[in-house]
């Protein structure tokens, strides 16, 4: 079978846990419900025509990559900062800790990224002894619960107030409160201490942009624009796949990627960042990098039917949208990415063979497709990597009684008079107490509603019909 | 090893050649012609887009001034201290309207470890803003006139901004400045007060950048030039 027993029993669980259920399901619906609003054709009539346009802009930088990544490069350094090449988590880690050494850096603050997170770059760091902090309000009660994030845009979701108590509690010195605000501000204080005394600070890029050189983040707390202003090094690490041509695409992307995520006009904060800090500003860091990192999208973007894949703003509206992450929640994918951009991207990134079961975890009710800002085509992409998995295990003698069934079936079909007769028989077995649950289609049943068949078939009734006329 | 004859491949030619290899490119090929963006500049007359400005911005929680003349900045400035301190950005607008002479205001810092220490210290930071987006209820702040800090670290931020540089919106934006990178190593947009939802989804103000913003929009034909 494709899913291992214990991820099996693990969804289970998170099905029948009515703490989370109701989490996922309230915070999902808010989500749902205001990126309603702001696309609706009302307060965007433009909605369709800038989706069209984003997934246009996309595709062109995809099929140019080459071009934008050296543009992109020679702005960079035009400006005094330095682009970093990496094939993979170890080198973005390796260039890292080779940068804190030779500057003395001890600790280093990092503002939300997923492309981190991909690479479980804080745990690399902290196995060197260098304290990356996390400074997201959710990202940082994640961190001190040694937890993963659940959701792209909403890490700690699956956590209630009184769980955050129970982590400050456990992990910081004051008092313990179970009310948002003041946890929140004690986050506030005990980060801001981090903030001025990091040698580092890392973030991710919501886009690089290659006629300027820059990155675009995006955020609500301030945190992002902390960690790229106090300390005097900043690091952004982003995947080769966020370029867009020019800083004027953004007035498409923007206004996407808030509405879609969060519902919002625009985050709280925008920032656009070109370089270390020039003669006669007053501050801003001394040192600017941007690590372009590879791990498996040159892979993905050699496919060219799968390459729209790449597209993603990481809006996370799909997620919000999808029946099944809203029912299994985000600790069951596996790997950071998690919803249906989880269930594409991740085993693109990792081989198919890794997890078989995720282009499966989906209805195909196209519920994603239909909010991705970027307009990723995700049923068709779940529908070919089945069709890669299934190969894939055909290709080792894998599912072999599934696929001789289907094989009997194709067959039986063809031939009208065994048919009817095969079908009079499988009926009045499938009728017997129990039938479902026995025999090599047990499992197969165990997780589908298998109707039961009616006594007579319709070829039957209609037969007889004919014949009392 | 030395002398083995191997040439070790840089993780840039790598992936370069990678990505060219995907895509069935050359090195030094050219690129297709590049999809132009949407960007159509709405009609707002100026009054409109200040009120509209003002109720975007009123909805996130932040809070919007009108001011006649730069005196008057001043005076709601000082209205909006109550003699608390603050610390307040070079900008030549704000130094004609007079509020560094407000009392407990402090300004112009020689070297950055002490406006650091000045930003974590003010309940109020006080800068100018180069552009107002009306559609989003943004302004606009660039690192070629204001410290970053400023509008950062206290938990309190008062931004003035010239009716004349109240753009519609992102659109007008990009048409005024394609290319933003080319006068500052940082452009921010901020949009309300600093906000997050991530315990339980409940409205949080002032997480880590100010819980509250004051936008003091004020006429000024003659005032400055940027
Ligand atoms: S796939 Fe589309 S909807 Fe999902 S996170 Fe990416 S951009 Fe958003």
């Amino acid at each position: 079978m494709l899913m291992k027993p214990e991820q099996e029993k693990q969804i289970r669980q998170t099905v029948a846990d009515p703490k989370i259920q109701l989490a996922l399901y309230s915070a999902t619906a808010r989500l749902k419900e205001k990126r309603e609003e702001v696309v609706a054709p009302e307060a965007l009539p433009e909605y369709q025509e800038l989706r069209t346009q984003a997934n246009r802009i996309k595709k062109h930088t995809l099929e140019n990559l080459d071009v934008y990544l050296e543009e992109f490069e020679a702005n960079v350094e035009a400006h005094g900062g330095k682009v970093v090449y990496a094939r993979n988590g170890q080198e973005v880690t390796d260039f890292i800790l080779g940068l804190a050494r030779e500057r003395g850096v001890k600790m280093l603050v990092k503002s939300k990224s997923m492309t981190t997170e991909e690479i479980h770059l804080n745990e690399r760091l902290e196995h060197h002894h260098l304290e990356a902090v996390e400074t997201d309000l959710g990202e940082y009660i994640i961190q001190l619960a040694h937890d993963r994030p659940y959701h792209i845009v909403a890490p700690a979701v699956h956590m209630t107030r009184q769980d955050v108590a129970d982590v400050f509690e456990k992990n910081l010195t004051d008092p313990r409160t179970e009310e948002p605000g003041k946890q929140a501000m004690i986050a506030r204080r005990n980060l801001r201490e981090k903030f001025l005394e990091a040698g580092i600070g890392i973030s991710g890029a919501n886009f690089l942009v290659a006629d300027s050189g820059a990155v675009c983040i995006v955020e609500n707390e301030g945190n992002a624009r902390l960690t790229t202003t106090a300390p005097p090094i900043h690091i952004a690490v982003a995947g080769i796949e966020k370029m867009i041509p020019r800083a004027r695409d953004l007035a498409v992307f923007l206004k996407l990627l808030a509405r879609s995520g969060t519902g919002q006009l625009l985050t709280v904060y925008t920032s656009f960042l070109s370089g270390p800090r020039r003669g006669g500003e007053a501050d801003g860091p001394a040192e600017f990098y941007v690590v372009l990192m590879d791990n498996g999208r040159t892979r993905l973007l050699a496919d060219a039917e799968k390459r729209q894949s790449l597209y993603c703003i990481r809006c996370g509206a799909c997620l919000n949208a999808c029946p099944v992450y809203r029912k299994i929640g985000g600790h069951n994918y596996p790997g950071a990415y998690s919803g249906p951009i989880g269930a594409i991207i991740t085993p693109q990134y990792q081989g198919i063979a890794k997890d078989p079961w995720l282009p499966f975890a989906s209805s195909l009710c196209g519920a994603c497709a239909e909010v991705c800002p970027v307009k990723i085509d995700i049923p068709k992409i779940l529908l070919d990597l089945r069709k890669e998995v299934m190969e894939d295990r055909a290709a080792r003698g894998d599912g072999f009684l599934e696929r001789k069934a289907f094989q009997m079936y194709g067959w039986l079909t063809r031939r009208p008079k065994l048919y009817a007769l095969a079908g009079r028989i499988g009926a009045r077995m499938a009728r017997a107490p129990g039938a479902a649950s026995m025999g090599p289609a047990a499992k197969w049943a165990s997780v589908r509603e298998v109707p039961l068949p009616a006594r007579k078939s319709f070829r039957d009734q209609w037969r007889e019909r004919e014949k009392s006329k | 090893m030395a002398g083995t004859g191997e040439i070790e491949v840089t993780p840039r030619e790598e992936i370069l050649d990678r990505v060219r290899k995907a895509l069935g490119r050359k090195a030094g090929q050219g690129r297709d012609r590049v999809p132009e963006p949407r960007i159509r500049i709405p009609e707002i007359p100026p009054e409109r887009r200040v009120a509209l400005f003002a109720e975007r911005l009123e909805a996130l929680g932040g809070k919007v001034y009108r001011a006649a003349a730069l005196a008057q900045v001043r005076d709601i400035t000082a209205g909006i201290l109550e003699g608390s301190a603050a610390v307040c950005s070079m900008d030549p607008l704000l130094e004609k309207a007079g509020i560094p002479g407000l009392p407990g205001v402090v300004s112009g810092f020689g070297d950055e470890p002490s406006l650091r220490a000045a930003c974590a210290a003010a309940p109020f930071g006080i800068t100018g803003a180069d552009y107002g987006l009306a559609e989003t209820g943004s302004i606009v702040t660039r690192s070629v006139s204001e410290a970053r800090l400023i509008s950062l670290l206290p938990p309190a931020h008062i931004a003035v901004l010239p009716v004349s540089r109240m753009l519609t919106g992102l659109d007008e934006f990009y048409s005024e400045l394609p290319m933003p990178a080319d006068a500052a190593s940082s452009t921010v947009f901020i949009t309300g007060p600093s906000r997050s939802a991530d315990i339980e989804m409940i409205l949080v103000r002032g997480v880590h950048g100010p819980r509250v913003i004051h936008v003091i929009v004020v006429d000024e034909e003659h005032a400055t030039n940027r």
